[in-house]
Order: structure tokens, then C-alpha cells, then sequence
């Protein structure tokens, strides 16, 4: 189907694309990559009055270090962070992540900040940025406000921003020398929205894991914290017997929601799996 | 109706200015007022990876982008990469192996093959399978297309030694 028919504009600042959101407020849409909004506007899912093309504000490209932070850019594409030697060194869950978003065609449009504001929850950036620990920064009309990973996925495609907001980056703490991730999904075909995903950080030390964050994708409407299989695991040497323990945590701690072909039960059994796989890695290393 | 945009884009090596509705896809562009009909549009809305056409040197889905968006940009298409023959062997290939029925894909997965052999010229045939999972053929089955794809690689790979 084609686009009903809107207005395009194309700011160069923060400043400008502020003053359109709090003029034109829901009938509004930013554009940066455009691989979920172009879709919806093809299929007239959406009919904005206003298209607000972001691509043009250099502030919000670029992917650097600062201080103990690495700062993604909320227009960096996904094949930028496949390809990133930064991402590389100082955030490998995204690099492991990364081939596992849609097909490079679309890796090649699509962007960390879109993909995080959407807040899909079974899209692998919001899972990682979560398991990561990073902090959200957005610009409103009073200004940059920063917020925690864990505060910000508040719903169904539900995020902390506001109307009136960009999220303009994020920042994800640089990992250490003992720093531990794993990353795994589960799809019909490759590139396709996974079934269950997990992404997960810690800090290693033999065979135990302190700070531990594990983090799944598509069972819940926003990604979800495994908490009390956090605390199981957190700072224990693992073995095959506590391993068996978290997985049966694991599939106590979650309701799953279905999807059209795969039952509640079905996700649970399948992210209990992933889990068995991912910790026998670090048990057996 | 929304006000019309000029562009300015570089259309397989040629300057091209038109005035576009902002809503136009890249594709319906490149087909209905460039006349260059070798892009497909299958489903319109990022699936199939029949429209994958390259912008500033890089693939993407046609559909998903708008034609302002190409504004100052290069666009390559297969009518362009066919004329300067650096597909040449790809397609040779393809019709070596029958990598194609219909051909309705062909457009979009020669496209797609022609990055992966840049980018990845050391690409297992897992990999490969992998890369083009983002276009669908209806016809083949993929065997003959991956065989077409490992074939160039492995061709690419001896003429560099």
C-alpha cells in the first residue's frame, strides 16, 4: 500500500525538531531510519500530519568514549555497531547482538535511537541496553534529562519519554577486564522477530558471576529483568546443580505472553533452554 | 496535499532533479518517474527484499525509504550495476545455476549478493544463507542462488590470490 500523504521537514537542530514536536504534538512522527515507521506509513498503520526527518542533526551521529562512557548516538545504524571497534572493545554484547537484528539491508537504515524509543519488546537494543545497564539521555524544553535503563521501558512500545522529547543518545558503562556477556535468541529464520531471547552481563570472577543482569526478549511487554534468578546466581560458583536451579527459577519467575504460533509454555520451555545453554558456557570454561 | 520536494539525486551515475510528494518510497521513484523498472515492489513494507536498491554505496529496502530522503545522495539500481558489468560474473552465475524462475526477486538478490561479495569476501555458505534471508524467492528453493553466491565468492577469491 502507499503512504497517505503528509508534509516533510528536515531541521538541523535539536532546538527546531523540539518546537515542532510541542507544535504539531501527536500528529507529529520523527523519522531516522524509518524501518518501523516507513512500514507503518506504507500499511496506513500511521497517517501523521508531519514527518520530522532527524538525519540531518550531526549532534546525534557518532559512537565515542567518554570518560568511563561509551556514547551511542541515537542516529548510529545497527551495521555501524556491527562494525564498530569501539562496540567491539567496550560493549561485545552489541557486537554479538547486532547480526541477529533484521537483514543488512535494513541493519544498513535502521538506528539505535529508533530502535530503543520504539521499545519493541522483542528487538534486541532495548533487551541489550537494559542487560547493560546504560542510561537514556533525552532533550526536552527544560533541557538533557537522563534516564536508567530500568526506569525507561515502561510499557507496550511504552517508553519514560515524553511527548515533547528526543532521545537524543545513550550512554553504557565501558566494560571491564572481567566483564562477561552472553547473548542468544531463538528465531524461525534468521533476522526474523525472535521467540525468546536473553542478553546478559556480569562480572566474572572464575566461576562465578557478581552483578549479574539477565535480560529476555519477547516473553513480556517490555523486556524483563529476571530479578530473583539474578539473586539465585549472583556471586555463586556455577555449577551443573545450581544451573538446573536457575533454569527451574527461571521458568517459575516468568508468565510469557504468546505470540501467533508459539503458546506461553512454549516460551517458557525455550527460555529456560537458552538459559541452560548460555551458563553451561561459563561453567564448563 | 502536501507540498511537493525537490531532490537532486545521483541516479546510476547520473544528476537527476525532480519534484517529489514527500510520501513517495524510493522505489515507486526510481519505477514511475525514472521509468527504471529493473527495482521490484513485492510487499511494501520491508519484507520480501524485492526493492533492495543501493544508497550512497550501501543496500537497503527501497520501500522503506523515502525518495527526499535520497535528496544529494547516490542511488545505484540493477539497471546500473548490470550496465557497468560489475555484477557480471554474479549474474552469469546465476543463470549457470538457475538461481532464478520468475526472476522477480533476481533484481533484489543480486543487489543484496553484490554487498555480501564486498563486504565479506570470506563468507561461508551459512553465512551467505544468512545474508540473503532478507529476500524472499518464491521459486528456487535458495539451494541454486547460494550455489551461485559460493560460486562467485570462490571465483573472486582465486582471481585474487
Amino acid at each position: 500500500m502507499k503512504a497517505a500523504a503528509f508534509d516533510y521537514v528536515k531541521p538541523t537542530s535539536i532546538a527546531h525538531v523540539l518546537s515542532l514536536l510541542q507544535e504539531y504534538g501527536d500528529d507529529a512522527r520523527l523519522l531516522a531510519g524509518g524501518q518501523t515507521l516507513m512500514a507503518t506509513l506504507n500499511m496506513r498503520l500511521s497517517e501523521p500530519q508531519l514527518v520530522v526527518d532527524i538525519t540531518a542533526i550531526e549532534s546525534l551521529r557518532g559512537i565515542r568514549v567518554q570518560g568511563s562512557m561509551l556514547r551511542i548516538g541515537a542516529l548510529v545504524t545497527h551495521t555501524e555497531i556491527e562494525n564498530s571497534e569501539l562496540v567491539a572493545r567496550y560493549a561485545p554484547l552489541l557486537q554479538a547482538a547486532a547480526p541477529h537484528i533484521a537483514h543488512r539491508a535494513i541493519r544498513n537504515r535502521g538506528t539505535w535511537g529508533g530502535s530503543i524509543a520504539y521499545a519493541d519488546p522483542a528487538a534486541e537494543w532495548p533487551t541489550c541496553l537494559l542487560a547493560l545497564g546504560g542510561t537514556v539521555i533525552a532533550h526536552g524544553p527544560q533541557g538533557e534529562r537522563r534516564i536508567e535503563a530500568d526506569e525507561f521501558f515502561t510499557g507496550l512500545y511504552a517508553t519514560a519519554l515524553r511527548p515533547d522529547e528526543l532521545l537524543t543518545s545513550c550512554e553504557i558503562p565501558v566494560a571491564q577486564t572481567n566483564h562477561w556477556f552472553g547473548f542468544s535468541e531463538l528465531a524461525r529464520r534468521h533476522g526474523d522477530y525472535a521467540i525468546v531471547g536473553v542478553a546478559a552481563t556480569a562480572q566474572r570472577e572464575g566461576s562465578a558471576l557478581n552483578g549479574l543482569r539477565i535480560v529476555l526478549l519477547g516473553v513480556d511487554s517490555t523486556p524483563l529483568r529476571a530479578r530473583l534468578t539474578e539473586a539465585m546466581l549472583q556471586g555463586k560458583a556455577l555449577d551443573a546443580s545450581l544451573l538446573t536451579l536457575a533454569v527451574a527459577s527461571l521458568r517459575e519467575e516468568i508468565d510469557p505472553l504468546p505470540d501467533l504460533t508459539n503458546t506461553p509454555a512454549t516460551k517458557r520451555h525455550l527460555a529456560g533452554v537458552l538459559l541452560q545453554r548460555m551458563f553451561a558456557a561459563v561453567s564448563a570454561s | 496535499m502536501a507540498d511537493l520536494q525537490t531532490i537532486r539525486v545521483t541516479v546510476n551515475g547520473k544528476l537527476v532533479q525532480r519534484s517529489v510528494q514527500p510520501r513517495t518510497h524510493l522505489v515507486d521513484f526510481l519505477r514511475e518517474d525514472l521509468a527504471l523498472k529493473g527495482s521490484h515492489l513485492g510487499c511494501e513494507h520491508g519484507v520480501c527484499g524485492a526493492c533492495t536498491v543501493e544508497l550512497n554505496g550501501q543496500i537497503v529496502r527501497g520501500c522503506l525509504t523515502l525518495a527526499v530522503q535520497a535528496d544529494g545522495g547516490r542511488v545505484q539500481t540493477i539497471e546500473g550495476v548490470s550496465q557497468s558489468g560489475v555484477i557480471r560474473d554474479l549474474q552469469e552465475a546465476f543463470v549457470r545455476r538457475n538461481a532464478l524462475q520468475c526472476g522477480f526477486c533476481t533484481s533484489g538478490m543480486l543487489m543484496a549478493a553484490k554487498e555480501l561479495l564486498e563486504q565479506m569476501p570470506n563468507a561461508t555458505r551459512p553465512e551467505v544463507r544468512d545474508w540473503i534471508s532478507g529476500n524472499y524467492c518464491r521459486c528456487t528453493g535458495y539451494q541454486s542462488i547460494v550455489d551461485a553466491i559460493c560460486e562467485v565468492l570462490a571465483q573472486r577469491k582465486e582471481a585474487t590470490v
